[in-house]
């Protein structure tokens, strides 16, 4: 098995390869110009829980590893080392270290060392004098128990039990090593990194410029001369812009499917990749109070669902069905097919599984003379809005009247928290494809993001035995049954996964668009225009 | 005559506090507060953070302390702090006051430029195919709303010219420095120069019906003089009060027109989000 990995990713390598030769001779210069969705609320990347700020500044930043930015499924064997040299774990796979490079320099020309290393994981660990406004990934370091130095190039970490699945954390574009020197309200608005990109500039509403960075410590690189994000929140207007060409590149994996289609026919040499983003789109039901408190009344609710007829009505079928965690081929946890069709509503005779949610609404006391009344609260964004409609039109068929509940964009979240919603539609992005990430976050009790407050020891007890497992194999056994569980459970019911596309124009190059994660490819430095 | 200036005067004060106090706490009554916007980018809400924030930012004090400060700081001429790109309010409000003024400036040169001579045609030559033609001209600039014009413009611009004129701080050349503000400025001012078109020809209709233009008309003066020398400088009263009321109306058809062009004029997040729910809304309904 191990030998069919190595050999898979050595194709995916060569093939990386032959697309960076085919493309010719790499070309110094020019000014890649992207259009931004919108404005990100700051420039630092450990307060944000939105790619809109890691697009436009991953660039800035470098992290001990990183995925490889030209293999498109991340996983543990595309790691590769950037602010590291190499790393190595203890024998009891309890200690992580990691030796520094000896070359490298802040943008302000301050050396990078270990103790940057130190700083950065006590500041998201809670440890640190200096404190972020917000740390939204501060449970991704519930099981280190410290960060340790030893002189100014090797770094450990040292954790409270096996957990293999840090090194991805790690490599996420989450995860950028800040510098000590520079204080956290400075790291919003004017960001010093050690990436090949330097900040330039961030107008709020406006624009984001970035420019090459010449003592980066990757010799040769970037080829770029900078990197100018314009930032039009109007998606007819960026699209038109992109058509017109006064922008090389569409803000990744924000094309729409159809607007794919209007994007190739007024720029047919476009280049445009369709990919999934590891998103899903997901049912959040307040099982703590009525209608929702009644395991059958959720048990209807998620045999009602049609999710093909949400695919193919949103994303003419370009989607996927899957559990928690991403489907295959893209993901790397997906349950086999003949797994996931066992479990209650995800059968493909929908009409079946209506008839016996009909037959669990009326044990608990609904028919077709007494409808549930209940709103479906969304947030106000298309992507949210279009699915909560569709789910609305489907439960109809087992006695329940939704009605719309828009909530302002700013409103979802503190709504959520308090627990104001009977039933939402919802959107959750994974960080990096991995069960830590995603169990620990969005299901583990007492969680920020468990917007539900599902909470079941027995299963918090798989969390933790999945973690420590090293043997990949008998890890994705244990993640397949906690899948299954947390979907009959009806957790957090997933509709479906999504998938979107990215255009570019056809003289930018080693351009590769992830097909795991939406956070973790941007780093931009062999980007290059033939032009 | 001074008592009665310094009667308008605290007149004009106590409209100023009433108005402030209102706006304030319709600010505070809308749902969403600055600390909202900030975790909305971290996905996820900590109370205690969010409480802590609050109590930092002042918004935990009972709204009349809140409003004290707001008025005290805006006596001093201090509007806040931004949150979102850490500097002084003011710093963040004054380079975008020109840029929507230039646009409001030109919207309404063109709303007046195209709207009054066409009222005064449309009413000379009242019930022709030319009046009927016009006439439909301004019933449709009165339907249209000025985004969608916007979108229509940019789609036209791309599909017949290959670029696009969305806002540009560094124009290149002179026709892309006239394109980026004459456009949105056209697509706002239509709506307008179709209310000016409207007041002016029922105005110039009725006065064109008064015993003294019959007068001039008998004493044998040209009808250019007619129309243009008495009817048009008598007819014009009711035209210039409604272009000081769009005015107004196009600064808030601006902010909606300026998230369409991409112009950072005066809107911020807020007015941005406000935009776009419009923009989104028309298009639904």
């Amino acid at each position: 098995m191990r030998s069919v990995k190595t050999l898979a990713v050595g194709v995916l390598a060569v093939l990386a390869a032959y697309d960076v030769s085919s493309a010719g001779e790499p070309k110094q210069g020019g000014i890649l110009r992207i259009y931004h969705r919108d404005s990100p609320g700051s420039a630092s990347i450990h307060e944000g829980a939105t790619y809109s700020i890691n697009v436009p500044f991953m660039p800035v930043y470098s992290n001990l590893v990183l995925f490889n930015q030209h293999i498109a499924q991340n996983s543990l064997d595309t790691i590769v080392p950037e602010l590291a040299e190499s790393w190595a774990w203890s024998s009891d796979n309890k200690t992580l270290t990691f030796k520094l490079r000896h070359d490298v320099k802040w943008h302000d020309g301050k050396p990078f060392t270990s103790a940057d290393v130190k700083c950065t994981f006590d500041m998201l660990m809670g440890k640190s004098p200096q404190k972020f406004r917000q740390n939204p990934r501060k449970s991704w370091y519930e099981l280190v128990d410290d960060v340790t130095t030893n002189g100014d190039y090797e770094a450990s970490f040292n954790l409270k039990r096996p957990e293999p699945a840090l090194l991805s954390l790690l490599a996420s574009g989450y995860t950028p090593i800040y510098p000590c020197h520079v204080s956290p309200a400075e790291m919003r608005t004017k960001p010093i990194g050690t990436g090949p990109f330097k900040f330039v500039e961030f107008k709020a509403n406006e624009s984001i410029k970035l420019v090459k960075n010449p003592d980066y410590f990757k010799k040769g690189l970037p080829y770029l001369d900078g990197i100018e994000f314009t930032i039009i929140p109007n998606r007819s207007t960026a699209i038109l812009g992109f058509v017109s060409g006064k922008f090389d590149m569409t803000f990744p994996t924000e094309v729409s499917i159809p607007l794919l289609k209007d994007v190739k026919a007024q720029a047919p040499n476009a280049v445009c990749v369709v990919e999934p983003n590891n998103v899903s789109t997901n049912i959040i039901v307040n099982s703590s109070s009525p209608p929702f408190d009644n395991i059958d009344i959720r048990r209807a609710l998620a045999l009602a669902l049609d999710r093909k007829a949400f695919i193919s009505i949103m994303f003419e079928g370009q989607g996927d069905i899957g559990g928690t965690m991403e489907p295959a081929p893209a993901g790397l946890w997906a349950m086999p097919k003949e797994m996931l069709e066992s479990i209650p509503g995800y059968g493909p005779d929908i009409n079946a599984n209506r008839e016996e949610a009909r037959k669990l609404m009326q044990k608990a006391g609904y028919g077709p003379d007494k409808h549930l009344q209940i709103k479906v609260s969304t947030r106000n964004i298309p992507v949210y809005r279009d699915p909560a409609i569709i789910l609305i039109d489907q439960i109809k068929s087992i006695y329940i009247d939704g009605e719309l509940d828009v909530v302002d964009t700013a409103q979802w979240f503190p709504k959520v928290a308090r627990k104001d919603y009977a039933l939402g539609l919802n959107l959750t992005g994974n960080a990096v494809d991995d069960p830590d990430q995603s169990f620990y976050e969005n299901y583990s009790c007492g969680s920020e993001r468990n917007y539900t407050n599902y909470c079941n020891k027995d299963i918090e007890k798989l969390f933790d035995q999945q973690s420590a497992e090293t043997d990949v194999n008998k890890r994705k056994k244990l993640v397949w049954e906690i899948d299954k569980k947390l979907q009959e459970d009806v957790a957090r019911p997933i509709i479906f996964h999504s998938r979107t596309g990215t255009c570019w124009q056809p003289y930018v190059k080693n351009i590769t668009i992830m097909s795991n994660s939406s956070y973790n490819g941007f780093r931009y430095e062999d980007v290059w225009l033939d032009k | 005559m001074f008592g009665y200036i310094v009667r308008r005067l605290a007149l004009m004060l106590v409209t100023l506090i009433g108005i402030s106090i209102i706006i304030f706490v319709l600010l505070r009554v809308v749902p969403g507060n600055i600390v909202d916007i900030l975790f909305d980018a971290a996905g996820f809400v900590d109370p205690a953070d969010k409480a802590n924030l609050e109590k930092e930012l002042g918004l935990s004090d009972p709204i009349v302390v809140q409003y004290l400060h707001w008025i005290g700081g805006l006596l001093r001429g201090d509007l806040g702090y931004s949150y979102v790109s850490e500097k002084p309010a003011l710093d963040e409000i004054l380079p975008r006051i020109p840029i929507t003024a230039r646009l409001a400036g030109l919207a309404l040169l063109f709303s007046a430029s195209i709207g009054i001579p066409l009222g005064v045609i449309s009413a000379v030559r009242q019930g022709t195919r030319l009046d009927y033609a016009l006439r439909v001209v301004s019933l449709s600039g009165l339907s249209l709303p000025s985004f969608w014009l916007g979108l229509l413009i940019l789609m036209a611009s791309v599909s017949l010219f290959g670029s696009m004129p969305i806002f540009n701080p560094n124009p290149k050349t002179w026709t892309e420095a006239i394109a980026i503000y004459c456009v949105p400025a056209m697509a706002v001012g239509f709506r307008s120069a179709a209310l000016t078109m409207r007041i002016t020809r029922s105005s110039m209709l009725e006065i064109l019906r008064q015993d003294y233009i019959r007068t001039a008309r008998a004493k044998g003066a040209s009808e250019s003089s007619v129309n243009y020398r008495h009817a048009l400088k008598n007819a014009i009263l009711p035209v210039i009060t409604v272009i000081g009321i769009e005015a107004a109306f196009l600064i808030g058809g601006l902010i909606v027109t300026e998230t369409v062009f991409n112009i950072p004029a005066s809107r911020g997040s807020w007015s941005r989000r406000c935009a776009g729910a419009i923009i989104r809304s028309c298009r639904t309904s």
